[in-house]
């Protein structure tokens, strides 16, 4: 098959899966931010947000130490018992094996990035044996990008090929795949990308919106986009793909209505860590100071639960 | 009046010039004195350089999208409350004109002429492009309409008298239509665009949306006239200022438009209306065909 | 190689279930109700004639919220009698001054916004987040909009001097009982006009604590009047030989029958009236998107909206798949208390109405019906949202307009075939139509006979679009420089 033959058959497949139109979709996930969720569901709504909560830190600046007390918080975000575990924590590959050690037996994931995070700009090759590193260091979940200028230029066989080679590196592993929807820019491109990018995964895969290293990330509109293509892609193939908006969900609040699109969008089975996960930092300390308000009645000061993960 | 009151040393304030949404002083440090109209010493006004007008540009052009993005409603809503901000202290406006010489009957028709003015333009902003666009009939399958587009930034050189009116009446249409202002106030009776900064400042108007300068014409017309981001000039001019305007629009292809008031012809309703939104506008035309 | 699809015989379906109830979420605001409303005429608040009041009863509850004065003849003689003596000064006011009333009349409303869409709520059935968020400030904006308008007479009709009316006597309906009353009294008072006014029986608080409002911002007695009351008092205010002009909005039925009333008289008339709008979607459309529109084309507001899109054209090619996510859209619409904030549709506006409806799905076809599963609240009036597939233009569901949250579902193959389809109704209100080509967009809206052509989206008002129907859907204007014509004489 020649790359060109190949190139716009995948051109007019991806043609298929329809445009979407910017205005509508941003008055859909507005009528979230109007629904009101109180008392139990609130409570409900914030542990669900932090047992789907993969917890990162990905710094030019991380230490073993830093990734021993994020595990710490990982296991047991707050003294209160009923509040349940993360899903994952986050790191960098070269972090893995600390993770692997702070994780323990708790159940919580070790999630690794991986291909040349965040821009993916170095040789098929060096992003495959990133992969496997971080999987035989003990990641239960890789984070990989997909090739932006491959997509943006239509080499979307390309595009597909690299993520099915990442598939088959992951071995065990889950795999999420980041669109960076950012750099794609509009939804149809974001919709486009989710459908070639679920077209190779396996059950229990995810797609995911951004490195978090932009200035774009999640917003209820993508999310939005790529959640209404899992619920397209699964009603036709059968299969269940997750989903993981990542940066720029910092509020509880926010969180909340992002559960309420999967809820009103996906329906329940995605309400659970299994399907969707939020990559945030600061997110899992807003949660617990508004799971603290629910409980006492009372506003939290900021200094109870510190906005700044250095100081997990 | 009380014996402690009689006692009491009153606090002056020190006048700022608003650029940015911030109330600054000039980047020159200079300033110049203002005294009432008994000829005592009142304020001493920030004396602005072709540096600040710069940097009122650049905050201009910064604010330019988002103000153009807003609605027409959103516009003319903060308009109309920039005309009740300026409606609940008329009081502290016209005793600032009357203190600077104005007649109180003057002071108090122009106070009120500006806040009409205000609100005729405020109910302008969701009205002028109905009436300055237009869907063109071509003889073609096409589908052809035009709407009006703010140009951007504007330079506003406002009239020495009545310096509070003459101030308003000129800014208005220009930010009623979606352009950002830089504006040279009154150079005799600077004072009451100090205070209209403040009603701006509390008027829900993003900062950088309008912008007033105080100082000399002729340290600040020459840069008026050559900076080359302002798109168009709506001045109160003489005839020599006239020409220098006119001959450094040339070098950055500026609209550059006069106010042929003068004096009582601020008052009257021909010195507001459709026309004046229009200069500040551009046209653009667009086709589409008409088909399956 | 090609993105991988596997056939899905066994059909996945969505689980939308309890796991995540929402609780309820009332809304706690105060709406300031009085026991009992009397007339609003000459500025104060009087008693009818005849002693006699009506109830007006939450549609949500049944439980009876106020009683409201019943206006008779001398009643709606004595409110003429009034705008007419008010008329001279308002008409010869200074414009600038005349549109000073109605920017306070709109910063007043906008002030008292939560009280009103509370009241809103409770009166109509409408869910309290439309009121809150559409009716209420929409409201307002058409005051805002409008007494712009009042300085601006020499740009209402080029070449023209416009004047004032008179006197005009408005009708208007229970779905929008406020937003339509600002439609109305708007335009009327920007021009100088003064106003006889009759809400409809069943929502007459907000107009009557609008009156509050209008007393606040001290608007000169007798330039705006309201007479409460049925169908009687309809025609009373319609009739009545002191109205220079009369506007309408309501059924056909209705209008018909005042048109009527009003033929050998020379009154100036508007009507806004029934519709049967067709929403197409095409096989290019963005289709979330389009679904979402076919979801506020006719569940907006429990499909109380003269211009609900309530026939679904949909391309054939598509159309198996855009029934499937709008059946799955529904299936998360959540019908029930109007006061709570997660109601999507609330309840249906009266008894009469409810009752209208069920007869009419009475006549479709039930094996095509199909309604997700809801609980519907014990007391009160409430309808599922409803869908009907394989319908043709020959069914009863096809033609009539049912005015509830029920859509009939046609197919069509070509652009040719969707025209004939949308235009083969006696009304022209509203059209929408979904694609992603533009100049298929400009052909639609050049060859569908409608007054309003919704393109990728539906249900969208502003105060400077003008709004009205082709044939029996009325004729004349509301809102944009187009809407004032029919307030003016033209010399």
């Amino acid at each position: 098959m020649s790359p060109r033959n190949s190139t716009a058959a995948h051109a007019r497949l991806l043609d298929e899966v329809g445009a979407v139109d910017q205005v509508g979709v941003e008055e859909r996930v507005a009528k979230y931010t109007t629904r009101s969720v109180k008392k139990e569901a609130k409570v409900w709504g914030l542990k669900t947000a932090v047992s789907m909560t993969d917890l990162t830190t990905l710094e030019g600046k991380d230490t073993p130490g830093k990734i021993e007390s994020l595990c710490r918080k990982a296991i047991r975000p707050y003294e209160a018992p009923s509040v349940p575990t993360v899903a994952a924590v986050c790191v960098y590959p070269s972090m893995v094996r600390h993770a692997r050690a702070g994780v323990g037996s708790s159940g919580v994931k070790v999630a690794s990035v991986a291909t040349a995070f965040p821009s993916g700009q170095t040789h098929l090759r060096t992003r495959l044996a990133e992969v496997r590193g971080a999987v035989a260091d003990g990641a239960d979940e890789v984070d990989m990008v997909i090739n932006r200028g491959a997509f943006l230029s239509g080499e979307f066989a390309r595009v597909e090929d690299e993520i099915s080679e990442v598939v088959e590196a992951c071995g065990p592993a889950a795999l999420k795949v980041i669109l960076e929807v950012s750099e794609l820019e509009t939804y149809d491109n974001i919709r486009k990308a989710s459908f070639l990018a679920m077209g190779v995964l396996r059950p229990g895969d995810f797609i995911k919106t951004s490195t978090g290293k932009t200035t774009l990330n999640a917003t209820l509109a993508n999310n939005q986009v790529m959640i209404e293509a899992i619920r397209d892609f699964y009603l036709d193939t059968g299969i269940p793909i997750g989903m993981k908006p990542a940066g720029g969900i910092k509020t509880a609040k926010q969180s909340l209505q992002f559960l309420i699109a999967v809820k009103e969008t996906l329906g329940d089975a995605w309400l659970t860590k299994k399907r969707y996960r939020f990559g945030a930092s600061s997110l899992l300390n807003d949660l617990l100071r508004q799971l603290e308000k629910e409980r006492t009645g009372a506003y939290q000061a900021p200094y109870h639960f510190s906005d700044a993960s250095e100081s997990y | 009046m009380s014996a402690a009151a009689k006692n009491r040393i009153p606090v002056t304030k020190t006048p700022k010039v608003y650029i940015g949404g911030a109330f600054v002083r000039s980047e020159s440090a200079r300033t110049f004195k203002v005294s009432d109209r008994s000829g005592a010493f009142f304020a001493n006004m920030p004396q602005c350089t072709r540096k600040d007008l710069r940097n009122a540009v650049e905050a201009a052009a910064k604010a330019g999208p988002g103000w153009a993005r807003r609605t027409p409603y959103n516009r003319a809503q903060i308009l109309y409350r920039l005309a009740e901000m300026l409606e609940a202290r008329s009081g502290e406006l016209v005793a600032s004109l009357v203190g600077f010489g104005a007649r109180e009957a003057d002071a108090e028709r122009g106070m009120a002429t500006g806040v009409d003015r205000l609100i005729h333009y405020a109910g302008w902003a969701d009205k002028y492009a109905a009436l300055l666009g237009s869907v063109n009939p071509v003889a073609a399958p096409h589908f052809n309409f035009t709407v009006p587009e703010p140009m951007g930034v504007v330079g506003v050189i406002a009239p020495d008298s009545p310096p509070l009116l003459g101030l308003l009446s000129m800014i208005a249409p220009v930010v009623a239509s979606g352009n950002t202002v830089v504006a040279l106030a009154s150079e005799t009776v600077p004072y009451p665009a100090i205070l209209l900064g403040e009603m701006l400042a509390t008027s829900d108007l993003p900062g950088g949306v309008v912008n007033l300068l105080t100082g000399y014409r002729r340290e600040l017309v020459p840069t008026f006239a050559t900076h080359a981001h302002i798109r168009a000039i709506f001045a109160s001019a003489g005839a020599d200022e006239r020409k220098a305007l006119r001959l450094g629009a040339a070098a950055s292809v500026k609209r550059v438009r006069f106010a042929e008031q003068s004096g009582a012809g601020w008052f009257a309703d021909s010195a507001q209306g459709l026309d004046l939104v229009r200069d500040f506008v551009e046209l653009k035309t667009t086709w589409h065909p008409i088909g399956s | 190689m090609p993105t991988r699809k596997r056939n899905n015989p066994a059909g996945s379906r969505l689980i939308f279930g309890d796991l995540w109830e929402y609780d309820p979420a009332p809304e706690t605001a105060d709406p300031k109700l009085k026991g009992r409303y009397d007339l609003f005429i000459d500025g104060r608040f009087v008693r009818p004639r005849s002693g006699k009041y009506f109830p007006s009863i939450n549609p949500a509850n049944e439980r009876k919220l106020s009683d409201i004065a019943l206006a008779g003849p001398a009643d709606v003689d004595l409110a003429y009698r009034a705008a007419a003596r008010a008329f001279p000064k308002w008409s010869a006011m200074a414009g600038r001054e005349r549109g000073k009333y109605l920017f306070r009349i709109a910063r007043l409303l906008q002030d008292r916004a939560r009280e009103f869409a509370v009241a809103e709520t409770l009166d109509g059935g409408k869910p309290i987040k439309e009121s809150r968020d559409f009716d209420v400030p929409m409201a307002a904006a058409h005051f805002f909009y409008h007494a712009g308008w009042a300085d601006k007479l020499e740009y209402v009709a080029p070449g023209r001097r416009v004047s004032p009316l008179g006197v005009v006597g408005q009708v208007i309906p229970w779905n929008f009982p406020l937003l339509m009353l600002a439609w109305k009294l708007a335009p009327a008072l920007a021009m100088g006009n003064c106003v006889v006014l009759k809400p409809a029986e069943t929502t007459s608080i907000t107009a009557l604590k609008l009156a509050e409002i209008l007393q606040d911002a001290e608007l000169p007695p007798g330039v705006v009047n309201f007479v409460t009351g049925a169908g009687e008092t309809g025609a009373l205010v319609m009739g009545h030989p002191g109205a220079a002009k009369v506007a309408f909005t309501g059924s056909t039925e209705v209008g018909k029958a005042i048109m009527r009333q009003l033929a050998g008289t020379d009154k100036k008339m508007t009507m806004e009236l029934g519709c049967k709008a067709a929403n197409i979607i095409f096989d290019d459309a963005p289709i979330d998107q389009a679904v979402e529109g076919i979801v506020n084309a006719i569940f907006f507001n429990q499909g109380h909206v003269c211009c609900a899109g309530s026939r679904l054209l949909v391309q054939e090619s598509v159309a198996d798949r855009v029934v499937a996510k709008l059946k799955n859209r529904i299936r998360v619409l959540r019908v029930g208390d109007p006061l709570d904030k997660n109601t999507d549709l609330g309840a249906i506006n009266s008894r009469a109405q409810l009752a209208t409806i069920k007869r009419l799905v009475a006549s479709g076809v039930r094996e095509v019906m199909y309604q997700p599963p809801c609980a519907l609240p014990e007391r009160g009036f409430y309808f599922p949202p409803t869908l009907f597939t394989g319908v043709t233009q020959s069914h009863r569901i096809a033609r009539e307009e049912i005015f509830g949250p029920v859509l009939s579902i046609l197919t069509f193959r070509t652009v040719d075939e969707a025209i004939e389809k949308a235009n083969n109704t006696a009304y022209g209100l509203s059209a929408g139509v979904w694609t992603d080509k533009g100049s298929r967009i400009l052909r639609m809206s050049t060859e569908l006979r409608a007054g309003v052509v919704w393109a990728n989206t539906f249900n969208r008002f502003d105060p400077s679009s003008p709004f009205g129907g082709y044939k029996e859907s009325g004729f004349g204007r509301e809102g944009g420089r187009q809407g004032l014509i029919d307030y003016v004489n033209l010399a």
